[in-house]
């Protein structure tokens, strides 16, 4: 596969983790906001590869485990409306709500497909045209663009059974979040590269400027999460805090312009309630005006659904693992009760979730604890 | 959150692109890159090319990872891994 | 006949018998099946042998894929489940759950398709039923088989004999069948030059049981994959096993897909391939004998046994590193993330 087999050559990777151990003097803590730079280190075995001064942490870059409970449970709530098809990324199918998962639902009787483009949702409602096809928006700027097409195309073709419940969320405000609460000592932040590439690697300028860290935009394939692991300990030994891109491939310093155009045309910022952090102001979409007409929201007021009590799960500690301030084994559940089998919390059952990685990974290094 | 990967644009349709990684088509939205072209190596997520990959970039990555790799295997050797 | 099937084709009735003689017995046409007793009188085990029976529920969707279909899937999975025991399979039944309203043709394709399968293996369909369930209550068509095979004198494969410093042998590439069923699920719409490896493993056994009787065991990595497989394996044994990441053989195609769909070929079905752990010393012969026989051209050695972690499998990537491989959880999902 070209531009992927290139990066994973095992050669340059000894030369980076060199790199790293040469460099890095300190112990020095490293947070990667990305769920698929989690679920990547972990199947690459990283963690044990790098020398032990250097701790990667997992942040809140999972939309699957960051959505909050309540909304999950309007997700799994609208699946049952009568006349509902709803099309969900395969992600969210065992996610539990307070009172069962999507896939529980769809064992249940509820219409709940699988999709693995929101263009696949679209041809679900025009195939399907008495239905209305719902489609559940998840997903951080990478996914949240694509979207905002298929809505355009709905729009142009003046479909009446398409709607969307717009759960999508924003990662810089999230990353400021994190790092205002100064909750866990950091000394950079690895960036994720493919939202990078719809926001441009301009976009992290204000992690050096507010908090003085360094950030590095990377890729996900080895040899760049490495390297961009060796920059942060290099400008952290140096005192330097600066936005690299690591990833200039794909990623240019503003961008998609024409994703950030759409986006911008199909959704306004509003508050979001993540998991874990709570209410973060303009870190949410919500559609706007123009688009109104294919809100979900309107359909969970109708039938009393808008103002469903969550119920977090008692004593499960997703949230605290989400802000990197706890790591999973800290979980009085995680290993005994939470499993990937019968998880408790998102965290959990995610491909990138925290302790998911962790329950799978930490087993093979069990001197290593990365807390 | 964001799983792409890199595949060729071998035609374009309109707003479609049919897309190759290892021999697996696919049909992709073009919506949000309309200067794409055939021949271009595009980033695919969840059926759409979100981005065009800048070949030039691309090697000039992999030449700093040849020139280190060669640099590490002359240079000094004492890092603790 | 009708072009479809109707609830009368499942009572027992003239429309029973005339889809059995103008159905059934002509493509599974054997001397066992011929006298439509109610059950099946099958010869004498040779001596020595030892009866092996298995059974499984065939429910895929779509019925038919590249490279296969229901009808096939029936057949291999029951013929490769006697032959992970060193089986070779005397006789198959199939009972068939219809929905009304299968087309006549799917049927009749179906069966043609069981008949190749059984010939391949050298097995007769030697006795089956059919019922007949209303629209909408199974997914066009269900289908169980059941086997007797005669494991030889002198032979003893089982999940519980893998021994440290045991070679661990995998059959050909990985990840075929799943990904070429999961290409053609509704609305994924990707092309990819993938096909089920569906096929039945006894010929490949026997020729594998030439070279040396000394495996310890074999098994074929179905639902769950290569990774469940040898989960299963090593907590039966009360062993380790450690793959090499780089010693698996997996297709361009399937690979391409996979990481597409975000999807490990570890975890993915396989319905052509057999694991095979044997002894160090053998190995060689083994793997000689694999690589001769059409089924097994891309055999490799991809790990091997240790004491240690009972119960864990693990995988050597081609960065050096060590990966944890879990039993799979849930359903194999595409994702974003």
């Amino acid at each position: 596969m070209k531009y992927v087999d290139e990066f994973r050559d095992p050669a340059p990777a000894q030369a980076l983790l060199a790199r790293i151990g040469r460099a890095a003097r300190r112990p020095i803590r490293l947070m990667e906001f990305c769920g698929t730079h989690t679920h990547a280190i972990f199947h690459h075995g990283l963690r044990q590869l790098l020398p032990p001064q250097v701790t990667l942490l997992s942040g809140p870059g999972c939309p699957v485990c960051v959505t909050a409970a309540g909304d999950l449970d309007r997700a799994i709530s609208l699946a049952g409306l009568p006349g509902v098809t709803l099309a969900t990324f395969g992600d969210m199918m065992r996610v539990p709500g307070s009172h069962g998962s999507l896939q529980a639902a769809r064992a249940g009787g509820a219409d709940v497909r699988v999709i693995y483009s929101s263009l696949d949702a679209l041809d679900l409602a025009r195939r399907n045209p008495e239905r209305t096809v719902i489609l559940l928006g998840v997903g951080f700027e990478t996914t949240t663009p694509t979207v905002a097409a298929a809505l355009v195309q709905a729009a142009t073709e003046g479909l009446t059974n398409f709607r969307v419940y717009a759960l999508h969320k924003l990662t810089p405000p999230a990353t400021a979040a994190i790092l205002q609460a100064g909750e866990v000592a950091l000394d950079g932040i690895l960036a994720p590269g493919h939202v990078s590439t719809i926001i441009g690697a301009d976009a992290w300028q204000f992690v050096p400027r507010q908090f003085g860290l360094p950030v590095t935009v990377a890729g996900f394939e080895p040899l760049d999460i490495l390297q961009a692991i060796a920059d942060l300990v290099e400008q952290h030994e140096a005192g330097r805090a600066a936005v690299h891109n690591l990833y200039p491939r794909v990623v240019r310093p503003g961008g998609n312009p024409t994703a950030l155009a759409l986006m911008a045309r199909v959704f306004t910022p509003a508050v979001a309630d993540w998991r874990g952090l709570g209410e973060v102001p303009a870190s949410g979409l919500v559609l706007a005006e123009e688009f109104r007409r294919f809100d979900a929201w309107p359909l969970l007021v109708e039938h009393g659904l808008d103002r469903i009590q969550a119920r977090e799960p008692a004593s499960c500690r997703c949230g605290d693992v989400l802000r990197g301030a706890v790591a999973p084994p800290q979980c009085p559940l995680f290993g005994r009760v939470c499993t990937p089998e019968r998880p408790i919390g998102p965290c959990m059952v995610s491909s990138e979730g925290s302790c998911a990685a962790y329950y799978r990974y930490a087993d093979a290094v069990p001197e290593r604890k990365d807390s | 959150m964001c799983l792409a990967m890199p595949a060729l644009i071998v035609k374009i349709e309109g707003q479609e692109a049919q897309v190759e990684l290892g021999g697996v088509r696919r049909q992709v939205g073009l919506q949000l890159v309309p200067e794409a072209r055939v021949g271009d190596y595009v980033l695919v997520h969840t059926g759409f090319a979100i981005n065009v990959l800048d070949p030039d970039e691309a090697a000039e990555t992999l030449r700093l990872f040849a020139e280190m790799d060669a640099l590490d295997e002359t240079g000094e050797d004492e890092a603790p891994a | 006949m009708n072009d479809c099937i109707l609830l009368a084709h499942g009572s027992g009735g003239r429309l029973s018998h005339e889809l059995i003689e103008q159905v059934f017995a002509p493509a599974f046409h054997n001397p066992l099946l011929a006298r439509m007793d109610d059950s099946a009188v099958l010869p004498t085990l040779p001596p020595g042998a030892r009866p092996a029976l298995t059974t499984d529920a065939y429910v895929v969707q779509p019925l038919f894929f590249p490279g296969g279909d229901i009808g096939r899937l029936a057949v291999c999975g029951t013929v490769n489940d006697l032959a992970m025991l060193g089986a070779q399979p005397l006789a198959l039944s199939a009972a068939f759950v219809l929905e009304e309203g299968l087309p006549l043709p799917d049927l009749q394709r179906i069966v043609a398709s069981m008949a190749k399968a059984a010939a391949e293996a050298g097995v007769p369909i030697a006795t089956g039923d059919t019922k007949v369930v209303e629209h909408g209550q199974a997914d066009g068509c269900f289908i169980t088989t059941a086997g007797i095979g005669a494991i030889p004198a002198g032979v003893d494969l089982s999940g519980a004999n893998a021994r440290p410093g045991d070679a661990v042998l995998l059959s050909g590439t990985l990840g075929d069948h799943g990904l070429a069923i999961m290409s053609q699920r509704e609305g994924l719409r990707f092309e990819a030059p993938l096909a089920s490896d569906v096929a039945p493993l006894n010929g490949l056994v026997r020729q594998m049981l030439e070279a040396t009787p000394r495996i310890h065991t074999l098994r074929d990595p179905t639902r769950g994959g290569l990774a469940t497989t040898l989960n299963e394996i090593a907590a039966q044994s009360g062993v380790e096993i450690v793959l090499e990441e780089s010693a698996v053989p997996i297709r361009p195609a399937v690979q391409g897909l996979a990481e597409l769909l975000g999807l490990d070929p570890l975890y993915v079905a396989n319905e052509g391939k057999l694991i095979a752990i044997v002894p160090e010393p053998d190995a060689g012969a083994v793997l000689a004998a694999m690589r001769a026989h059409p089924l097994g051209q891309d055999a490799a050695i991809i790990g091997r046994v240790q004491a240690g972690r009972s119960g864990r499998v693990s995988l050597h990537t081609v960065l050096g590193a060590h990966r944890i491989l879990d039993m799979l959880s849930g359903e194999l999902l595409p994702r974003i993330c």
